[in-house]
């Protein structure tokens, strides 16, 4: 009996599951991608950072943290791309910079989507108890101004990797809860949860089945935007020495250094300043064809 | 009308509340306790140690240090800077001119750029100038600010030393005091500028399909006036929210701009007091950036509800 209530439901669900492309239809997805110009730059962009992140330990000329005498070098002699105040390699650097921009993106985005996925369920389909008490907190730090939530806990935990990831995952919590929670209280009054429902499906059942595919076309948009932010807010706390602390390379550190020397060679600030924007531009532009390709409806809505 | 205000001042109370809370919680999330992290190597005192813990009330149970606190913030205290003694309210309206001052300007920049751009680009849709425009807002929302800055120091006080780096004029005429806030006006404005001329291109490209914008052009009114008249009026009430509400981001921006550029403002007065363990100073900025964030809000929320006429009967 169970069986034929799946899929009798399962035929209307598929009226709705379209967006499910992401996980079924992983190849159309990626043509539809690359058939966009934007998009096709976007995961270029993406997949340039990542194999940078990494291939950097094969690819890195240098060791990131070995010291040279050639002080703030210009590009093209022994280092490619020059060197910084303490004659280390910018390109080295610059890669391995990539890898703790991509590791911090990835790693805070996605516990935050975890935690934001879970608690968003819990509020759109339990609702009740659990949603008067999840949306009123998500909603505040909704509210807080993004780098200054994630100042706070840095300014009471102290500047280092793990507090860093620790703000990060605080800050991007929300907005995975929001939309989760939202699409999970439409998706619970659609017909064929109703009659899962009658029928005895269990609450767990009902979620893995139907709430959460209808979801994962939102998470994937934001999770993508969400690390084009996290990559910035990483290298903005870097940049005030808030983040990654030294000598590990991160870009927004690298920066903060450069601007000091910046009168001698202006290299150690293009160099990182560059790699920010090529990180943040990949995903952002992948994000918005993912936006435009998933969920037309979704279109043009900005985006915190 | 009045309904509306009312009940969205109400929900603005429990975001304030929930603010305060979450600052409160700030200090008392540090580990060991701020005591320890005040005293760092000198450390070991006791008798020093509980006469600091009374000092700051760490001697009494949460909820009533929750209380004093908050009986404190409700009259204005902000409590005092360990560093300096002065009350952090003092330095913060000491301060908050010079904020207000650069976030203001950087809206002017941010407006001033992306209106004429976001309607130049919209009318000649797919022209060059319309993918130059493109380009350059998609570039402009990928580059960090601060980076940004960084680049206009090296272009227009290092190598050109047309404008001072960093820093605020000290007296001075109305010349001089420009000649510093333009650089990071213009940094703090960039990102702003791209968003908002996104937005205007779109909404103005919305508005052109209109019928009533085709029934102008089939009276045969001039193109200018149509723009002008008809198309532009209604395309930037959506622009005009959005500023709104970025006015409040541009505060939690100028933390990072402000640092670039040496500004005197609440934001280096934050990254300060980060630096120095000034509790204190910390709590009390974050707490002001972040009330006068969400009151920014609430406001063009009202001004937002009271211009378009749809939203009125709201829900």
């Amino acid at each position: 009996m169970v069986t034929e209530v799946d899929t009798v439901t399962e035929v209307q669900a598929r009226r709705l599951g379209r967006l499910r492309t992401v996980g079924g239809r992983g190849g159309a997805l990626l043509r539809q991608l690359t058939r966009d110009k934007i998009g096709a730059v976007g995961l270029t962009l993406v997949l340039l950072m990542a194999a940078a992140a990494a291939l950097a330990p094969v690819i890195a000329p240098y060791d990131p943290t070995a010291m040279s005498n050639q002080r703030l070098a210009t590009p093209g002699g022994t280092f490619l791309l020059g060197a910084d105040e303490a004659g280390r390699d910018l390109l080295s650097r610059a890669l391995y910079g990539a890898r703790t921009s991509l590791a911090v993106g990835l790693v805070v985005v996605g516990c935050a989507a975890v935690i934001g996925v879970l608690l968003g369920l819990l509020a759109g389909f339990y609702r009740g108890i659990l949603d008067a008490i999840i949306t009123p907190v998500t909603d505040i730090m909704f509210a807080f101004p993004t780098l200054l939530l994630a100042l706070a806990v840095v300014a009471a935990r102290g500047p280092g990797t793990e507090n860093l990831i620790l703000a990060l995952v605080l800050v991007f919590i929300p907005s995975f809860a929001r939309i989760v929670r939202g699409t999970a209280m439409s998706v619970r009054r659609e017909p064929f949860v109703e009659s899962g429902q009658a029928a005895g499906l269990s609450n767990a059942r009902l979620i893995f089945k139907y709430v959460l595919p209808n979801s994962i076309a939102p998470i994937a948009v934001q999770f993508t935007t969400s690390i084009a932010y996290a990559i910035l807010i990483e290298a903005s706390l870097g940049y005030l020495g808030l983040g990654v602390q030294p000598p590990a390379p991160s870009w927004g550190s690298m920066l903060a250094n450069g601007k000091a020397f910046m009168e001698l060679s202006i290299w150690p600030s293009v160099v990182p300043g560059v790699c920010i924007m090529i990180a943040v531009l990949g995903f952002n532009l992948l994000g918005d064809t993912l936006r435009d390709v998933l969920d037309p409806r979704l279109r043009g809505r900005t985006n915190r | 009308m009045l309904r509306i205000t009312l009940i969205r001042s109400l929900t603005v109370i429990p975001v304030l509340l929930g603010i305060s809370v979450i600052s409160f919680l700030v200090i008392r999330m540090i580990p060991g306790d701020v005591i320890s992290s005040i005293m760092g190597q000198d450390f070991g005192d006791p008798e020093v140690e509980a006469e600091m813990r009374r000092y700051f009330g760490l001697d009494m149970p949460v909820h009533e240090q929750f209380f004093t606190w908050f009986g404190d913030l409700l009259r204005g205290d902000l409590g005092t800077s360990m560093r300096t003694g002065q009350p952090v309210l003092d330095e913060i309206l000491q301060r908050l001119p010079s904020t207000l001052l650069l976030a203001v300007s950087a809206l002017l920049v941010a407006i001033l750029l992306s209106i004429p751009m976001g309607i130049l680009s919209a009318t000649r849709r797919n022209g060059p100038l319309d993918a130059f425009a493109r380009v350059a807002s998609l570039i402009g929302l990928s580059v960090p600010n601060f980076w940004l800055g960084i680049l206009l120091v090296y272009v227009f006080s290092v190598s050109l030393g047309w404008l001072p780096s960093q820093g605020a004029s000290e007296g001075g005429g109305l010349l001089d005091n420009l000649k510093y806030l333009v650089l990071p006006a213009v940094t703090l404005g960039a990102s702003l500028a791209a968003i908002n001329m996104r937005m205007t291109r779109s909404s103005m490209l919305e508005v052109l399909n209109q019928d009533y914008v085709r029934t102008a052009r089939a009276k045969g009114l001039a193109e200018r006036v149509i723009l002008v008249r008809h198309a532009l009026r209604n395309s930037l009430i959506p622009v005009v929210t959005v500023l709104g509400i970025e006015l409040g981001a541009l505060l939690g921006g100028t933390v990072i701009v402000e640092q670039v550029f040496a500004w005197p403002g609440l934001g280096t007065m934050v990254i300060r007091g980060i630096s120095q363990r000034d509790y204190p100073v910390v709590q009390g900025t974050l707490l002001f950036l972040a009330f006068f964030y969400v009151l920014v809000n609430y406001l063009v929320d009202l001004v937002y509800t009271y211009l378009d006429p749809r939203l009125r009967s709201g829900h």
